[in-house]
C-alpha cells in the first residue's frame, strides 16, 4: 500500500474544501477598485462588409467611458497563430489576419465589431444597443466543400482562396499507398463526419485587463490553461508590451478541455482598453457569447480507405479529410488536423502504408481549434469505426480482427512518423474482456429482445500522443514555440516546501498530486508542500496544461527540480554529520550516514542551509531552492480497450447506454481516484459527442445552438455509472514518473465505441443495411437509418 | 434602486437594487458572497442554485425583489457551525464529487435539497434531481456516488472493475 500523500495513494483533494465552501476565487470573483465593465458588440450576420459604425449616440450614453473600433486597434498586431503547417507542395498555409476586432468585414456570427466600456455592465449593454452599423450582407460559406467550389465568396479576401492548406502525410508514401490498394484483397471504405463541438467548460470566459501607471505594468486577469502563453502572444505579438511589464494570471479556473488554451481578443482589448482609460477593465462572457466566440472543435468530413489482405490483415490507409478553420485562425488550430491528427492514424496496429490528405478550409463559422484530444479523436473515431466495418464485411470476429493487426514489440516505428515507446494491447483488451462479461451477453440481449429493445455491444481500442512535445521535434513541424516544462522547488528555512510551475491546474488536481510527488520523494507529509500554478509574476515560464502533459513534462521538470534539491540537501547532510556525501541516504525525511545510526532530520538540513552557521560555505551557496525545465524526448502512448452494451429502442430510435467499461494504460499511476475522475469526465464528453452534441449552422452561418436550450449537454440522466481499471501498466520508457496521461482518453475511446454498439445492435436485429450513422446518433438518426431500405 | 432586505444564511442583510437586478447579482456583487456561479444565461446550468425558504431555485432566475424577506440559503452557509465540512460536503469531497469546482456549489445545494425530500434516493431519482445541473468535468458518476453515500448508502461496489 503506498503511503497517504504519497504516489500512488489515492489522496483526497486539497483543493476541494474551498470550492465545495463557495471560497475558490474564479476570474469572475475579482473585482478591483475603480473598475469599469467591458461589453462588445458582435457580429449577427455570418459575413458582410462594414460600411460605417456610428457610436455617437452610444459614446452619449450614461456611464459609458469610450468606444473602441478597429480604428483604435490600428496601432497593434492580430491575434497569431502559433504553428505554421506547410502544405504537400512545399507551400506554407495561407495565414490570414486576426484583428483584435473587425476590421471592414465580419467574418462570423459573434465576431467583435466594438467594445463598449462603461461604469457598469448593464450600462455597456444599453450602449452596445445604439451603436448603428451599416453592414453589407455578403453570402456566407459555410459547408467545408463549398467553400473550395470555384467562385465561392472568399472568408478573406486578400487570400487566394478559402483553402488554407492542402496537407499531404507522409507525401513521399502516397504512390505506394495507392499501389497497395490496387493489389489489396478487400477494401473498405467509409465515409463520415466528425460533428463540430462546443467545450463548453462551465465556467464561461472572463478578463480583467489592469494598469498599474506607477510602474507601467499591465496585468490580466483570465481565465486561462496556460498564462506564460497568453504573455507571451499578446505581449510580444498583439500589444507590444515586454514581459517584465506584463502580468498574466489564471487564478481558479472553473475547466478548460481546450477552449482557455488560445489567446482571445476579449484579453487584448481588455488590458489595452485599461491602459487606455487608467482603470481596471473587466469583461464576462455571457454562456451566448461563449458559444459563438469559444474556439470550437471537431468538424472533419472524411473518407477513409483501409487495405486488407485475405486474412483481415490491414496493408494501408488512404484518407481524405476536410477539416474546419471557421473563420480566422485560433492559436494552435492549424496542428489539430495534421500533426496531432496524421501521427495517430497507425492506432495500436500494424499497418505498413498510411496516408492522410487534409484539406483545412476557412469558413463563416467560429474559430476551430483543439479540444479534449484535439485530432487524436478524429484519427480514432476513423479507425475503430473502419475496422469495425472491415471486420464485418469479412466476416473476421471485430475483437479478433484487432487482435490479428495489434502492435506487440516496442519500441515501435509507426509509418506515420511516431515511435511508440511502450505498450501492451493484448493485455488492455484481455482486461477489457474480463470486465465486459461477453459470455452473458446473448442472455442480455434475449431479456432485451423481450421487452423489445434491441441490445449491441461495441469496442474500440485506442492509442493517443500525450506529453506535447518534444521542443525541436515540434519546432520542425512548424511550432512557434517549445513545449518544455518548468518547476521551482523552494524549500523553506524549516523544511515546508513551496513549488512554483509553469503547470496549471482548471480541475485536474496539480495542487494535490504534485504535492505528492514531493512528498514521496523527500519522505514528508504531503501536507508540508504547497503548489503554486497560474501567474507568470511567481511562476517559470511555462507552457500550460492540455494535451494531458501537467504531469508527463511538468511533473518530470518536478522531479527534475526535486533531485536537485535532495542531491544538494546531501551535501550539507555530510558536512553536519561528518561523512562523505556518496555515504548520505535519505529515507522517509531523514538523511543517515549507510550502515550507522548517525542521521540528521530534513527540517534541521534545510534550518541549516537558511541558517549557515555550520555549513560548507566555502563550496556550497546557503539556501535550498532550485528550477528545473523539462524538455520531453518523445510523445508518451496511453492506450486502451473501451467497450459499451447500447439498448436500442425501435420504436424512437433512442439509445441508451446500459454498460460501459474501460480497461487503460495511462502506464505509472500517481493518484488513482483523481485518474478514474478524469476517465469518467472524458466518457461522458464522448458519450455526449457520439449521442447528444452537436454544434449546427444554417446554410447562412446563423449559429442555431446558441444555449443550452439548443445544444444537447449530457446530463446525470443521460449516463450510466462506468467500470474503469487501469490496472494494465507498461510504464513511459522516457519520463522519470514513467507516467503517460490520462485527461483526453476517455473522449477519445467512447464515440467509436458507442457507435460501433449502435451498429451491433442494429445488424444483430437485422437492419443489416446499416453500415454506418453519423454522431451524434440522436433518436431521429437512429430510427431514420433503421427504416431507411 | 430600491431597498431590498432578506436573511441570507441565517444574517439579514440589505440593499440597493435595480428592479432588473437578479438574485445571483445581488449575493455575488451585492454581497460579496461569490460561491455562487453564473454558467449560463438559460437557466439551464444550475450552477447558481441557492435555497430560497428552503427551496432549491436557480438564483439567475429570480429578482432580488421577488425574494425580499425570504430566508436565502447559499453555499457559503453550508459547512458545519465549527467550519468544517458538512456530511454532504464531506461525501463530494470524499468520492471526488468535484473537479474544476464551479458547477460544485449548485450542486451541492440541488443534492441538499434533494436529501431534504427524499433522505434515502435510489440512483435513478438523484440522477433524475440533478438534471437540472450541469457538470462537464466529472461525467457525474462520482456526484451521484456522493450523494448515494451521503445519504448513508453502501457505495463501496459502484465503478468497480468486475462484475
Amino acid at each position: 500500500m503506498p503511503k497517504d500523500g504519497g504516489i500512488g495513494a489515492s489522496t483526497k483533494r486539497r483543493e476541494d474544501v474551498r470550492f465545495l465552501t463557495g471560497s475558490g476565487r474564479y476570474t469572475d470573483d475579482i473585482n478591483l477598485r475603480g473598475q469599469a465593465y467591458a461589453h462588445f458588440l458582435r457580429s449577427q450576420v455570418a459575413h458582410g462588409r462594414i460600411n460605417r459604425i456610428d457610436t455617437a449616440a452610444a459614446a452619449a450614453m450614461p456611464g459609458v467611458l469610450r468606444i473602441f473600433t478597429a480604428a483604435d486597434f490600428a496601432g497593434v498586431g492580430g491575434l497569431p497563430c502559433g504553428w505554421q503547417v506547410t502544405d504537400r507542395h512545399g507551400k506554407p498555409m495561407q495565414e490570414p489576419k486576426h484583428p483584435v476586432l473587425a476590421e471592414g468585414k465580419v467574418r462570423h456570427v459573434g465576431d467583435p465589431i466594438a467594445m463598449i466600456v462603461a461604469e457598469t455592465p448593464e450600462q455597456a449593454r444599453d450602449a452596445a444597443e445604439a451603436i448603428v452599423v451599416d453592414i453589407d450582407e455578403l453570402p456566407a460559406v459555410v459547408d467545408m466543400k463549398a467553400a473550395l467550389a470555384e467562385g465561392a465568396p472568399k472568408v478573406h479576401d486578400e487570400l487566394a482562396s478559402n483553402l488554407c492548406y492542402d496537407w499531404g502525410f507522409v507525401e513521399d508514401n502516397r504512390e505506394a499507398v495507392n499501389a497497395a490498394f490496387a493489389g489489396a484483397h478487400h477494401v473498405t471504405t467509409l465515409e463520415l463526419v466528425n460533428n463540430r463541438l462546443v467545450a463548453n467548460a462551465m465556467e464561461p470566459r472572463v478578463a480583467v485587463g489592469d494598469y498599474d501607471f506607477a510602474t507601467d505594468t499591465s496585468t490580466l486577469y483570465t481565465t486561462s490553461q496556460n498564462p506564460h502563453v497568453i504573455r507571451l502572444l499578446m505581449g510580444a505579438f498583439v500589444l507590444g508590451i515586454p514581459e517584465h511589464k506584463l502580468r498574466v494570471v489564471a487564478p481558479d479556473v472553473g475547466g478548460g478541455f481546450g477552449s482557455k488554451i488560445f489567446h482571445y481578443a476579449e484579453e487584448a482589448a481588455c488590458t489595452f482598453a485599461a491602459r487606455q482609460l487608467r482603470r481596471p477593465v473587466k469583461w464576462t462572457a455571457a454562456r451566448s457569447e461563449s458559444f459563438m466566440t469559444d474556439a470550437h472543435g471537431r468538424d472533419h468530413v472524411t473518407k477513409i480507405e483501409l487495405a486488407l489482405d485475405k486474412d483481415g490483415h490491414f496493408l494501408a490507409i488512404r484518407t481524405e479529410t476536410y477539416a474546419n478553420m471557421g473563420a480566422y485562425l485560433s492559436t494552435f488550430a492549424p496542428s489539430v488536423p495534421t500533426w496531432l491528427h496524421g501521427t495517430l492514424m497507425a492506432g495500436n496496429y500494424k499497418t505498413p502504408l498510411i496516408y492522410v490528405n487534409v484539406k483545412a478550409v476557412f469558413t463563416n463559422t467560429v474559430p476551430v481549434d483543439a479540444y479534449r484530444g484535439a485530432g487524436r479523436p478524429e484519427a480514432t473515431f476513423q479507425l475503430e469505426r473502419i475496422i469495425d466495418k472491415a471486420a464485418r464485411e469479412m466476416g473476421i470476429d471485430p475483437i479478433e480482427i484487432r487482435r490479428r493487426n495489434f502492435v506487440t514489440e516496442f519500441p515501435y516505428q509507426t509509418p506515420v512518423a511516431v515511435v511508440y515507446d511502450t505498450g501492451n494491447y493484448h493485455a488492455t483488451m484481455d482486461k477489457l474482456l474480463e470486465m465486459v462479461d461477453l459470455a452473458g451477453f446473448e442472455a442480455r440481449r434475449a431479456e432485451s429482445a423481450a421487452r423489445g429493445k434491441l441490445r449491441g455491444f461495441g469496442i474500440a481500442h485506442y492509442i493517443e500522443a500525450c506529453g506535447i512535445a518534444p521542443s525541436n521535434l515540434v519546432g520542425q513541424l512548424g511550432a512557434r514555440a517549445g513545449l518544455y516544462e518548468s518547476a521551482t522547488v523552494r524549500v523553506n528555512a524549516t523544511g515546508s516546501i513551496t513549488v512554483m510551475t509553469g503547470s496549471h491546474s482548471h480541475g485536474q488536481g496539480h495542487e494535490t498530486t504534485f504535492a505528492q510527488v514531493v512528498a514521496e520523494m523527500i519522505g514528508i507529509d504531503a501536507k508540508n508542500v504547497e503548489i503554486v500554478h497560474g501567474d507568470t509574476a511567481n511562476t517559470p515560464m511555462g507552457m500550460g496544461t492540455y494535451g494531458s502533459r501537467s504531469l508527463a513534462v511538468g511533473g518530470s521538470a518536478l522531479v527534475r527540480a526535486t533531485n536537485k534539491i535532495v542531491n544538494k540537501a546531501k551535501k550539507i547532510a555530510a558536512h553536519l554529520l561528518e561523512a562523505a556525501e556518496g555515504d548520505i541516504e535519505l529515507k522517509d525525511g531523514r538523511f543517515t550516514v549507510a550502515g550507522t545510526d548517525k542521521g540528521v532530520d530534513w527540517g534541521s538540513v534545510c534550518l541549516a542551509a537558511y541558517v549557515p552557521h555550520n555549513y560548507p560555505l566555502e563550496n556550497l551557496e546557503p539556501g535550498l531552492e532550485e528550477t528545473a525545465f523539462y524538455d520531453p524526448s518523445n510523445f508518451t502512448y496511453p492506450a486502451g480497450a473501451y467497450g459499451c452494451e447500447v439498448e436500442v429502442d425501435p420504436e424512437t430510435g433512442k439509445v441508451e447506454i446500459v454498460a460501459f467499461a474501460a480497461a487503460d494504460d495511462f502506464g505509472n499511476v500517481v493518484n488513482p481516484m483523481i485518474v478514474e475522475g478524469q476517465v469518467h469526465g472524458g466518457l461522458a464528453q464522448g458519450i455526449g459527442q457520439a449521442l447528444l452534441e452537436t454544434c449546427a449552422y444554417d446554410e447562412n452561418g446563423q449559429l442555431l445552438t446558441g444555449s443550452y436550450m439548443d445544444y444537447a449537454m449530457p446530463r446525470a440522466d443521460d449516463l450510466p455509472f462506468y467500470r474503469v481499471d487501469h490496472s494494465c501498466i507498461t510504464p513511459c520508457t522516457h519520463n522519470p514518473l514513467g507516467v503517460k496521461g490520462c485527461g483526453e482518453a476517455g473522449a477519445i475511446g467512447s464515440p467509436p465505441a458507442v457507435v460501433n454498439a449502435v451498429i451491433d445492435a442494429l445488424h444483430r436485429a437485422g437492419h443489416t443495411h446499416v453500415t454506418h450513422i453519423d454522431m451524434p446518433l440522436t433518436p431521429a438518426r437512429v430510427w431514420a437509418a433503421i427504416h431507411r431500405h | 434602486m430600491t431597498k431590498v432586505t432578506m436573511t441570507v444564511n441565517g444574517r439579514p442583510v440589505s440593499g440597493e437594487v435595480e428592479g432588473r437586478t437578479l438574485l445571483v447579482q445581488f449575493l455575488r456583487e451585492g454581497l460579496g458572497l461569490t460561491g455562487t456561479h453564473v454558467g449560463c444565461d438559460t437557466a439551464q446550468c444550475g450552477a447558481c442554485v441557492v435555497h430560497v425558504n428552503g427551496a432549491a431555485m436557480k438564483s439567475c432566475n429570480v429578482l432580488a425583489l421577488d425574494v425580499a424577506g425570504a430566508e436565502v440559503r447559499t453555499i457559503e452557509g453550508m459547512a458545519n457551525p465549527d467550519g468544517s465540512l458538512s456530511g454532504l460536503q464531506q461525501a463530494f469531497q470524499d468520492h471526488h464529487g468535484l473537479q474544476c469546482g464551479f458547477c460544485t456549489p449548485g450542486m451541492v445545494m440541488s443534492a441538499a435539497a434533494l436529501l431534504a425530500e427524499n433522505p434515502r434516493p435510489t440512483e435513478a431519482e438523484v440522477r433524475h434531481y440533478l438534471e437540472g445541473n450541469l457538470c462537464r468535468c466529472t461525467g457525474y458518476h462520482n456526484i451521484v456516488k456522493a450523494v448515494l453515500a451521503a445519504s448513508g448508502q453502501d457505495v463501496s461496489g459502484v465503478g468497480i472493475a468486475a462484475e
